[in-house]
This record gives structure tokens, sequence and C-alpha cells, in this order.
């Protein structure tokens, strides 16, 4: 009972308080946390082992290290400043996080308790086959569903993710076209849309890199490719649905181009989360795409990683695919780890990855896939298209669209409407992180100018669509009416204001260094 | 379906606010002779969480846990204790289930934690500068060629017979598109080759493990100095980074750049993935390195914030000039990584070195001690045991005690006659004694 007249009830002026300062320079449920190293307290240590047992040392003739330089902790100093650093950061968890071409959709946490599973988290990449039968099933089960979705006959499963799996898809190119005595095909087609990894996989495949310009409605026509298109030509790299978040209606006849001047489709697959269930990239002419799992089979992107990018394959590069895969044995399923334990067609191209592949991923996209079942995975790319058609039809009267009619699964906007406000898409970004939102994917896809690049996703609610649609709707207007100055101090209410980036790439300060004495 | 926000309602509500007809209508730019009106048949409707877990629990429970038995299993994953909270801390729903921080006002968590971790990697390799990780230590391994080949402007590499197959055969893969010449000195169980006998004027790198596949450990000093004499640079391998807390740092034996599997700490064994390659090198090259790098900066109120720097080495701005076209790291398995180096700190990770040391010794004086030929005198904590007859063969017969007695030296080297009697055993801080008195029984047991 409140009997000392203790208030419960804010008084008006107090709140309307301005922001005065702290003492520690937090704020409330904010911290300003040092580094690890400045928390150092020599002698401290966060892990209690067993005593080293008295044996001679055995290092060859080499002195023992000291004075490493690592700080001493404990762990409650550890899980505090952990804590602390993970209350800086936004998650899908937090908010709506529309990063265009990233699929930030929500992360089931069922699938996190299974990857942690002993039998999948605790098993040897090396133990004999016999004692991992199960590992293998999980992995030859999802390739069936990986390859079941888009219609292709093969998938290689260990790229370690997007850009991984370009790599690995070019590289079985590559090995099918000096199979074929054609080892001179050395141009790869490139819109100009495409993701920078494109370009950078095919050169850091031995390739040259020829850019297809876009057209004006946003979407390669078959008559550029064409015009490209020559003997010396390995492949296109095409992303469907294009990063302008459209479907390229001639995608089928550029296949069929590409395929008859000797080439090979190479499809990006990051945005197959708007056609997964509805389309089957093989009936589209594909010969190899990437799978981001982190992506469209929701497996979480931890702050950058880790990612998993399996490629699916057509019957003309699936011979090529690399050690090692799975293959269904007399007694059980076995792992094909050399070159001397290949059979039939299989001509692997070589290895790109230390183990298997990314078991950990595996198990959770496998969870996310059987959870949503053929119809549910069906379901989820309807709604993500839904979702971004919305967005785009309830902002499109404010903001500026580069290319009219449906979108797929992420709504594309340029910075026409902000011309002359003295807002910039960055600004304009910023401002969005004050209301509460995760920006957009912004300058890319690099065709159209200042882009905002909204992927909402499926996971969600027309709710929260509502109130971003609100929030988009407010700052739009704001910056129409000349508010430039509320859009350049933007954002307010974050651990830290805009950072410095040329300052920080001008003289690099890429570690910490202890403070002269 | 539970992950699904949109009621039938919401749906119609929109596609009215849409003004489209349906939602195939949205479909219209695809082909209709692509465009599937039914789910694709063949595949299981959806499912509860129940039946899920019940699913993939059957299939983990046919496979044997490293945990659950005697488990001598390392070259190149090795199976450590992680500390609870570091996983407890990794799945806190900012962390996990953030992106890569292109915005950094709302992801000072991730940028801060990569910072301390490129100072950690930097600290216990001897080094100036590490970048944010790569995929794993074998694709660490082959960027480091191609960038020691971009800073001498040259085109062969020596890769030493000690040097993990898997991570030749990446680099070969990698490499070998690009036409890079690649010496490979043959499997080197006696710990006897001569690398510096490989260099030429035309080298660019000897690339060479520590301890070595066979769990041979050397002073690298004398191969640094042949290497720099001839304008190559070192590139020092280390598949356990654990060995880091008693070995002398590879910076501090010259090398130039440095590569290694970080899976050791803070990460679990996960069949082979996800892991995290560090890669750490001097300041002069940090302009051609691979990979995204976080920097030190001040905000708009000077206050001290991080950013991701240095992009214009990477392919979202570069493209096909980019030094990579790697774009995801292993962010998560970094935060692991660094979570628990912050939890061991200095005398927990020099006395997790030692005392992974001191077992190892432990148990290959009970093999000596029991008639077991060790072929190696140094090691870190994994040595190589010459058995009776096929090594591949007793592995799998004691499989089904169960007992992980180690790795084939044939698995990693098929076909090689003279290797079929050879295993790679390891030993780590979670091998107990009754587990080196079951391998000494196993191996040794007839003698």
């Amino acid at each position: 009972m409140n009997t000392q007249g203790r208030k419960t009830t804010p008084d008006i002026e107090s709140a309307a308080a301005t922001d005065v300062g702290t003492y520690t320079g937090n704020r409330a449920l904010v911290h300003e946390e040092p580094l690890i190293f400045e928390l150092d307290n020599p002698g401290v240590t966060g892990v209690d082992l067993e005593a080293v047992p008295a044996v001679a040392s055995r290092l060859g003739g080499l002195k023992a290290r000291e004075g490493i330089g690592l700080p001493g902790l404990s762990e409650p100093t550890v899980v505090r400043h952990y804590t602390r650093l993970s209350q800086k950061n936004l998650g899908i968890d937090s908010t709506m996080y529309p990063l265009g071409s990233c699929t930030m959709k929500h992360n089931p946490r069922l699938n996190e308790k299974l990857a942690r599973l002993p039998g999948f988290g605790d098993i040897h990449p090396m133990q004999p086959q016999s004692t991992v039968q199960g590992a293998l099933e999980l992995i030859d089960q999802l390739a069936h569903w990986l390859k079941t979705l888009t219609g292709m006959p093969a998938v290689a499963m260990s790229p370690a993710a997007g850009a991984h799996g370009e790599l690995c898809g070019l590289m079985a190119i590559r090995a099918a076209l000096q199979a074929r005595g054609e080892a001179g095909r050395t141009r790869v087609l490139v819109p100009e849309s495409a993701h920078g990894t494109n370009p950078a996989t095919a050169a850091f495949c031995g390739f040259t890199v020829d850019a297809i310009p876009a057209e004006a409605n946003g979407r390669v026509s078959v008559e550029a490719v064409k015009a490209k298109l020559g003997p010396d030509v390995a492949c296109i790299m095409l992303t469907n649905p294009n990063t302008c978040g459209l479907f390229e209606p001639q995608v089928k006849e550029i296949a069929d181009a590409v395929h008859a001047a000797g080439g090979y489709f190479y499809c990006d697959g990051a945005n197959y989360n708007a056609i997964v269930g509805r389309v089957r990239p093989a009936d589209l002419g594909v010969d190899a795409m990437h799978i981001n799992l982190h992506k469209t089979f929701s497996t979480p992107h931890g702050g950058g990683g880790p990612g998993s990018g399996p490629v699916v394959l057509s019957d003309a590069l699936a011979p090529y695919a690399p050690l090692p895969y799975v293959v269904h044995g007399a007694d059980g399923f076995r792992l094909v780890e050399h070159e001397g334990e290949v059979e039939g067609e299989s001509k692997p191209f070589g290895r790109m990855k230390a183990f298997h592949g990314q078991m950990g991923m595996f198990v959770r996209a496998l969870a996310y896939i059987m959870s949503h079942g053929a119809d549910g995975l069906r379901q989820a790319s309807s709604d993500a298209v839904l979702n971004a058609n919305y967005l785009k039809a309830r902002l499109q009267d404010l903001m500026s669209v580069p290319f009219d009619g449906y979108c797929m699964h992420e709504a594309l906007f340029d910075d026409r409407f902000l011309k002359d406000t003295g807002v910039t898409t960055l600004d304009f970004a910023k401002a969005m992180i004050d209301e509460g939102f995760h920006p957009m994917t912004m300058y890319f896809p690099l065709v159209v100018h200042g882009a905002f690049l909204i992927e909402p996703t499926e996971t969600e609610s027309k709710t929260t669509l509502d109130q971003f649609i609100g929030a988009m709707r407010h700052l739009a207007g704001k910056a129409k009416a000349g508010d430039a100055a509320h859009f350049l101090a933007a954002p307010r209410y974050t651990p830290r204001r805009r950072l410095d980036e040329t300052a920080a790439a001008r003289k690099p300060v890429l570690r910490w260094t202890p403070p002269a004495a | 379906m539970r992950y699904l926000p949109l009621t039938e309602a919401d749906r119609q509500e929109m596609l009215a606010a849409i003004g489209a007809p349906s939602v195939d209508a949205l479909f219209g730019d695809v082909p209709a002779a692509a465009h599937l009106t039914q789910p694709i048949a063949g595949l299981a409707p959806h499912q509860g969480e129940l039946q899920v877990e019940r699913a993939l629990s059957r299939l983990a429970a046919r496979n044997v846990p490293a945990g659950s038995c005697p488990s001598f299993l390392g070259s190149g994953a090795y199976r450590h204790h992680v500390p609870a909270s570091v996983d407890q801390l990794l799945t806190r729903g900012e962390f996990l289930t953030s992106y890569t921080p292109y915005q950094p006002e709302v992801t000072q968590g991730t940028l801060q934690y990569l910072f301390e971790f490129q100072t950690q990697v930097a600290l216990i390799t001897g080094m100036d500068v590490a970048n944010a990780s790569m995929y794993d230590g074998a694709t660490a391994c082959a960027e480091a060629v191609l960038m020691a080949n971009r800073v001498t402007r040259r085109n062969r590499a020596v890769l030493s017979g000690g040097l993990h197959p898997h991570y030749r055969d990446v680099t070969a893969t990698t490499t070998g598109v690009l036409g890079v010449d690649l010496a490979t000195l043959p499997a080197d169980p006696k710990g006897i080759e001569d690398l510096a006998a490989a260099i030429d004027d035309k080298t660019s790198c000897v690339v060479v493990q520590n301890p070595t596949l066979f769990g041979y450990v050397a002073d690298l000093t004398p191969l640094a100095e042949a290497c720099h004499a001839k304008g190559a640079l070192l590139v020092v391998v280390v598949t356990e980074v654990v060995s880091l807390g008693l070995m002398p740092s590879p910076g501090s034996m010259g090398a130039d750049i440095v590569v290694a599997e970080g899976q050791s700490i803070g990460n679990g064994l996960n069949f082979g993935g996800p892991y995290l390659g560090l890669f750490a090198t001097r300041d002069k090259f940090v302009r051609q390195m691979p990979g995204r790098l976080c920097g030190e900066t001040v905000d708009a109120d000077g206050k001290r914030g991080f950013v991701l720097t240095l992009s214009t080495r990477e392919q979202h701005i570069r493209r096909e000039k980019a030094t990579s076209n790697i774009c995801t790291n292993s962010g998560l398995c970094a935060l692991a990584f660094t979570m628990h180096l912050s939890l061991l700190g200095e005398l927990g990770f020099t006395g997790l070195a030692r005392l992974n040391h001191a077992k190892a010794a432990q148990l290959a004086d009970k093999l000596a001690a029991a008639g077991v030929t060790v072929l190696n005198q140094g090691f870190f904590n994994e040595f190589t045991v010459q058995v009776s007859g096929d090594a591949a063969a007793l592995v799998d017969k004691l499989a089904a005690e169960p007992l992980l007695a180690g790795v084939p030296v044939s698995r990693l080297h098929p076909g090689q006659a003279d290797l079929a009697d050879l295993l790679l055993v390891a030993v780590t801080e979670t091998t107990t004694e009754d587990d080196m008195d079951a391998l000494v029984q196993a191996l040794g047991g007839k003698q």
C-alpha cells in the first residue's frame, strides 16, 4: 500500500524534461560498455580447468608461450558484457527488418533446439560412416526436398554461403565446358542489376565479365542477351526474381537463347523465397542455382553468417558436382569423399570446403521445410509476394516507383520523391531507425537512383505492415513539407548517432591496442 | 501454419487495397507453362512442432555422438568443452536474428564483438590485424594463397606434405581455375620434408601447417627466413587453435599470413560445419586482405563506435575487381569463438593448451608402455600411431563398441599403401583417463 504519499503517476513537467545526460553515460536500459580489453582484471578467469598432469613437455624443443595479452574476465562480467552488447543490436526478433534481397524472416526456435541435439551437434565429420547414418540420411532428405521443389535432378550440398554456391555453379560450368573441349568460352554475361557477388564470382573463377544493360522496365530482354551471345560465352548469371523485385518474363526465352548458343544458365537464387512451391527453376531452363538456406529457409543470419548455399544442378552439370556427396549404398548411406570412390558418370570438379557442408544449417532448414510442408511453403511465398505488393500499393502515391505493375517479394522505390527536399535515401533510412524499424536495403540495385528495396517477408502481420506504412507515409510527408532537419539529425535514439565511415577508412583502426604507458 | 500471421480476411483486404483479383494475378509475369497451380506433388504437408521434433530426433538417434563414448578424433575438428554461458548468450535474438551490420547505429553490438574478435585473433596468432572470419580454415587457406599472389605478383605456391589434404584440395580447386601453379609435397608422416628447398624465384608463398596433419610441431623461423630471402611469403595454417595457447605464435616465427580453423573455441563439432576460418596478416598487407573488416571510428557526438570498413576491397563495391567474392562470413561462429575466448582469458587459454598437451603426452606414454608405436617425438595434442594391419578396418571395428579411435590416415590420403597402418589420435581436455585406458586396451592389449 502506498502509505508514504509516493507519486504513482509522473508529473507532466518532469516527463517533458529534455536529455540532461547522466553521470555514467548510460541511458537506463542502454549501457556504455567498454571493450573486453578495458575490463581486464589480470589473474581472473571465467573457466575452471582440472589440474594439469605432471608430464614432460613434448613440444620438440619449442619454448612454451607466455604473455599473449588476453584479458582476464569472470563469467558474470562476460555474461553482462555480451548481454549489454546484444542490447545495442536490432534483430528480426526485435522488429520488422525489411532488408531487400536478404529475406529477414522469423527464425523458428524449434530449429535451434533440433540443431543442438547431440546426435547432430556432437558428431565429428570424420567418424566412421556407420556411426553417422542418421546425419547422412538428413542430408539426403534435405537434398530430396531441394531437388523436388526446384525440379532439378541433382544438388551439391557443401557450399557455405550464396557466393560460395555461385562459385560452385561456375566451377561446374567450367568443368562441363572443358569436358566438351570448349575451354575457350571465357565470357560470362551479368546484368547490371546483379548482386555484386555475381561479377566477383565470375572473376574469382577466371572468367571475364560482360554487363547486360537493364531495360527501361527493370527487366532483362532476350534481345539484349542475344546481342551479347557468341561462341566465347560460358554462361549467363541471371537473378530471378531479379534485384528490382520483378520476375523476368522472358526468362525461358533467355535460357533457350543461351542454350542455343552453347552456354549455360546460372540462376542467382537469392530471391527464391518469392517463388518456392509456385515455380520450379527447372521449368525455366536453369542449369545451376544456389539456394541461400539462410534466406529462403530461415536459418539465422547471426550478424552476418554462417550461411549455407546448396546448388541445384541440371543433368548437364550434375556429373561435375564437387566432393564430398552422399549416395545410397548397399547397406545404408555412404559419403563419397575421394576421386577413387567415384562411380558412374560422376567427374567431381574438386572440393569446396574442409568437410561435408553446413550440417547445423541443414538441420534447421529441414525442420523449417518439414514444418511448412509443400502447402505451407507455397503459402509462404504467396504471402511474401502479397505483403510486398500491399506495401507498394499503399506507398506508391507518396513515394516514387521506378517500375509499374505488380512486384514479387520486394517493393522497389527510387529517390525521385525526395527531389529538392534536401533529404537523401540514407537520411530517410536513419529516420526509419528512430521510428523503430530496421531500414530497407538502400542504394541497391544500382540501376535505379537512391534505391529503397523493401522486402517485408511473409512473417510480418498486416498490423505490423500497417504501422510500417504509417511511419513511411509520415516520413515522406515530413520530407516533402521541408523538414530536412528532422532527417539530417537522425537517428537520435540509438546507442550511437551517425558514425564517421570516412574517418574509419582513411586511418583504419582494426584492433584494440593497449594505451601508451 | 504457425509461422504465417495473415488470415484469409487479411489477404482479401490486402488484395482489395492492391486492386488485384487474386494472389495468382500477382504472379502474372511468370510464364503460364511454368506457373504451378497446386502444391508440388510427392512432398509432405505441413506438420506441428511435435511431429517435426519426433522425426528429426529419430534421425539424430541413429548417430553416435562423440561425447557418448571415448573419442580420439581430430584432423581439423576437435571436441572441446564449451562453457554453458556461450550458447545461452549466442541465442539472444538480438545476436541470432540480426543481419550483416550495414546500419551501424543499430548494430553496435555485432560491430563491437567483431572488433574484439579481430583483436583476439591478432593476439593469439601474433599478427597485426585479422578479419571478421571466413567460411572455414580450408577456404581461408585458399584465400591466403590468392592473397600472397596479389602481394608478390607471383603465381606459384608450395604446399607442405603436412597440410591437411582437404585444405590442399580446397586450395587446388579454388586456385586451379585461376591457373595458379601449386607445388604439393608428398604426405610427410615422418615430419622430415625440406620445404625451403622447394622455394624458387617464382614462389609467392609456402603454405605450412603447424602442428602438421601428423601432429609434428616445428620452429618455423628458419623457413620464414628462407621464404623472405626469395621474396616469398610464409602462410601458416593452424587447424587446432588451442595450440596457440602453448606454442610460439606464428607471428613471432615470421609468418606473413596466418589462417586457422577456429572451431575448437566456442563451437561444437556439428558434423563439420558451420565452422569459422581465422585470417590474420601484417598491417602492410591489409588492403590485399579478403573478407569483412570492422574498424573503430566516432559518431556525430564524438563517441567511440564501430563500422565495417575498407569495403572498397569487397564485392558489393568493387564487383569483378574485388579481392574475393566472399559476402557472408561466419558471424555467429565468430561470436561463439570470441565469447569462449573471453571466458578463458589469458589464464584459461594458456591453461587449456597446457592441459591438452599434457593429456596427449600422458596417452602417448601409456601407448608406448603398451608397446604401441607412436611416430612423433614432438606434438601438441595429436600424434600418429602405427597399428598392426589396416587402420581404417580397425577403426571401423572399434566403432561398434563404440570407441572412436581416431582418424585413419588412409581416409585423408587414400590409396597409399605405406600410410594404411597409420592412425591420427587426438586428445583434449574432454578425454578422461578411462577413455585413454580404453584406447590403450584396444590398440595395445594384444602386446
